[in-house]
């Protein structure tokens, strides 16, 4: 169907400043999520009090009212993870922050989001669990929940945060892959990241730069809200514009409708599984140190990584020729750099606050071609660096 | 395919005009009967005839009765009855 | 006058037949809507409808406005998001008995409490019907069901009183017969601010009734027209249901008090003066160029042939 464009489509703008607090702050990953979250554009959030995120909406609740925007404390986890939806088709950026419980009640509408293709982005600050658990205290627990937690076939971005200024600049990167994709991002904190307070520097607005929405351009009459072309993404059109669209969670074709087929249904699920897969290689974020010639290299991500850059340290400082690799998007996974990493190293670290999660993903990336040893830990606290240091030098004995 | 009621009906001791004419959209009647049993003047009744879904749609019996009201159409529950009071010489449109 | 059928032009023709049931009495709520929004003379681009999962859910996707058909009991917080990210909505919350006061319970008594400005048409036609007629919090005792095949032994919600207790402004109930009464019921709560709430029982034939052995649609609503009892401003600890007693219909509740965004918009002028900022949009979304700077501009997308424009 062909869309009729009046102009080029803005790719990128530049911060509204209102939203901007311009200047070094010395704050907690919370409190710097949600400055992130108000530079990105977000003036929605529908939020349910859950330790440890409480604080990013709690600061939000006080900096709308004299920026714009609403904050709205909804009566549960069910009605956040939908309101925020609600206000996205109303115009707004939006977003909504929990933990394990909440994150967990929170699946469904994860899943509507996909199938609708309603940018937001869902921040958890991960806690010990299951269950109640231990709501004070860290774990990276919920990365495979992240992927899988909804039903169906459904793709996801999830981004890995390591420091409060990560919780600020990746929460601006998470609303621009959200309106790039049309899709909801995890935004996988932990209680550590979420509590720890160190220096954090926000730039000018006009440094910052956003993803507007992708609204379409079409006239009502030819507007088809779920038609796309090569890119894969459908462009959107907000209540109260006059398009008179409907929006599902049935299998729909692409006049929105739901058309209950395996047809349709191939059609919609592949073309939102591939819209993110075969982005992968703009999506998945990483970093990667002295990788050439390393005889291990430890994979980490969020507050585990910084414990492993230690744990490097000291193997290096024993001569271990030790590279790192640090998830910064954990989903979709970097198969392809961590197959490389497979084929160049003797050993995969794999060091996480749980039981083993993410290793998963390496072990299926690495299929064989090296030895991947997951350092696990059922969380409660942090790794010692001693604990991944032991893992390296165990693994090139 | 519809029918509609005429609106004029002459007979021996006077000339009788309907204030309302009453269109059917036969293909999407499922014979409810709520037309048939509410219609204030009881222009309705259900036709022996069937429509392509195997129901029998309504009919116009007594067409000068009709007076415009549309409560036929507010009651049908399948869109597929109205009715409209006549202005001057108006007819029902052909709808599909 | 024009000869088109009124409810036509609120329609999906291209999704007619719909999926009720012969005799079911959804598609009648449909036509009251469509003359009321007619009669009230709403800016039909400013109207939004959001339901929930089941028959009545189905709605939103009939209806050629913008509709959002969400998730099962979600509808009310989901038109919150809406309404409050765009004030400027009509926004109509369309959706069964189960959906609102089972699973969307906790949401629709806090939608009510906080005076949140939507419009809520409950259509209650006693059960589950999508599901294959299950028992609901509205099926009244004794009744069968899919689920209590021996009868029920629950006792029913009262929704008009649980809205009343829940600080709903205006709650009324009317039946599928009383069709113009439903039609201007739903003009006036377009035309109130807060949260007004309308129960519509409905027939449901293939499924309530007829495993009541009550017939079916047009016994259901000629029972209607013989059971209801208009009482207008009835206390609505009175007005529950009974298997087959007395059916009391009529506007209940009709009273104001602020909605959610006056009393917000107050707390925020008296706890910040000037520096409270009252919008609701995001700026960053605007794709109209004559509304954005230069200084915004930052990359434009090229297309072959056109040269790259930087506003």
């Amino acid at each position: 169907m062909a869309i009729a464009m009046a102009a080029p489509r803005r790719l990128k703008m530049k911060a509204d400043p209102s939203g901007v607090l311009t200047g070094t702050h010395f704050i907690d990953g919370d409190h710097a999520c949600c400055e992130g979250a108000l530079a990105a554009g977000a003036r929605f959030a529908a939020g349910y009090p859950i330790t440890p995120s409480t604080e990013v909406v709690e600061r939000f609740a006080s900096r709308v009212p004299t920026v714009g925007g609403t904050f709205i404390q909804m009566e549960d986890e069910l009605a956040a993870s939908i309101a925020l939806q609600g206000a996205v088709w109303g115009g707004a950026k939006a977003f909504t922050v929990t933990s394990g419980p909440g994150f967990s009640l929170m699946m469904e509408h994860i899943g509507y989001a996909a199938m609708t293709e309603t940018p937001c982005v869902f921040v958890d600050v991960q806690r010990g669990g299951p269950s109640t658990g231990l709501p004070t205290l860290p774990a990276q627990a919920d990365m495979m929940q992240a992927r899988w937690g909804s039903h169906g076939d459904y793709q996801i971005i999830a981004l890995c945060p390591n420091s409060p200024q990560e919780c600020f600049d990746l929460t601006i990167r998470a609303f621009n892959f959200a309106e790039e994709f049309r899709v909801p991002v995890m935004f996988m904190m932990d209680e550590v990241v979420g509590h720890m307070t160190e220096k954090v520097v926000i730039p000018p607005a006009e440094q910052i730069e956003v993803t507007p929405r992708r609204h379409t351009r079409s006239l009502a009459s030819a507007y088809l809200p779920y038609a796309t072309n090569g890119d894969l993404v459908p462009e959107i059109a907000h209540a109260g514009e006059g398009y008179k669209f409907h929006v599902t969670g049935l299998t729909h074709d692409e006049r929105g409708y739901p058309n209950m087929t395996p047809q349709v249904q191939q059609k919609l699920i592949n073309r939102l599984h591939n819209k993110i897969a075969s982005a992968a290689d703009r999506i998945t974020l990483y970093e990667e140190e002295q990788i050439d010639n390393a005889d291990v290299i430890v994979i980490s991500y969020g507050i585990t990584s910084r414990v492993a850059q230690r744990a490097i340290e000291m193997a290096r400082a024993r001569g271990i020729k030790t590279g790192k690799f640090r998830l910064i998007t954990a989903w979709p996974f970097p198969e392809k750099q961590v197959r490389d990493l497979a084929s160049r190293a003797k050993a995969l670290i794999v060091p996480e606050l749980n039981l083993g999660q993410m290793v998963r993903e390496v072990e299926r990336a690495a299929a064989g071609k090296c030895r991947v040893v997951s350092v696990s830990h059922a969380g409660g606290g942090v790794h010692r660096p001693d604990d991944i240091l032991s893992a390296i030098l165990e693994a090139t004995r | 395919m519809y029918s509609s009621s005429d609106n004029r009906l002459s007979t021996d001791v006077g000339v009788h005009l309907a204030k309302g004419t009453v269109s059917i959209i036969v293909e999407r009647c499922k014979a409810c009967g709520f037309c048939v049993e509410f219609c204030p003047t009881k222009v309705l009744a259900l036709s022996s005839a069937f429509n392509s879904r195997g129901y029998h749609p309504p009919h116009v019996v007594a067409p000068e009765k009709c007076s415009g009201c549309d409560l036929c159409g507010m009651y049908c529950p399948d869109f597929a009855i109205y009715g409209h009071r006549n202005g001057g010489a108006a007819e029902a449109k052909d709808e599909s | 006058m024009s000869a088109l059928n009124p409810v036509e032009p609120f329609l999906r023709s291209d999704r007619i037949p719909h999926i009720w049931c012969p005799g079911c009495g959804i598609g009648t709520t449909v036509n009251c809507f469509a003359r009321a929004l007619i009669e009230s003379k709403v800016d039909l681009n400013s109207v939004a409808v959001v339901s929930g999962i089941g028959c009545t859910g189905r709605v939103a996707g009939y209806v050629k406005l913008d509709s959002f058909h969400t998730t099962h009991g979600r509808a009310i917080p989901f038109a919150t998001g809406l309404k409050l990210a765009n004030p400027n909505l009509n926004v109509i919350v369309y959706s069964g008995d189960g959906d609102l006061s089972a699973i969307g319970g906790n949401h629709l008594i806090h939608a009510a409490r906080r005076n949140i400005d939507l419009k809520v048409i409950c259509v209650n036609n006693l059960t589950y019907a999508m599901t294959g007629g299950q028992t609901a919090p509205t099926t009244p005792e004794h009744a069968i069901t899919a689920t209590s095949p021996y009868g029920t032994f629950e006792p029913a919600f009262n929704l008009p009183h649980l809205l009343d207790a829940s600080g709903a402004v205006y709650v009324a109930r009317w039946t599928t017969f009383h069709v113009r009464q439903l039609a201007r019921a739903m003009q006036e709560i377009f035309k109130k601010k807060g949260f007004g709430f309308i129960e519509v029982l409905s027939p449901c034939p293939t499924l309530y009734q007829r495993r009541n052995k009550m017939g079916d649609g047009l016994d259901t609503m000629k029972f209607y027209k013989e059971k209801s009892k208009v009482r207008h401003g009835a206390p609505t600890s009175e007005v529950g249901l009974t298997l087959n007693g007395e059916i009391i219909v009529g506007k209940f509740v009709d009273r104001d008090r602020p909605d959610y965004a006056s009393l917000m918009r107050a707390q925020y002028v008296e706890a910040l003066g000037d520096r409270y900022v009252d919008c609701s949009l995001s700026r960053e979304c605007c794709e109209d160029e004559s509304a954005c700077s230069d200084e915004a501009c930052s990359e434009f997308e090229t297309t072959p042939g056109k040269e790259t424009v930087c506003n």
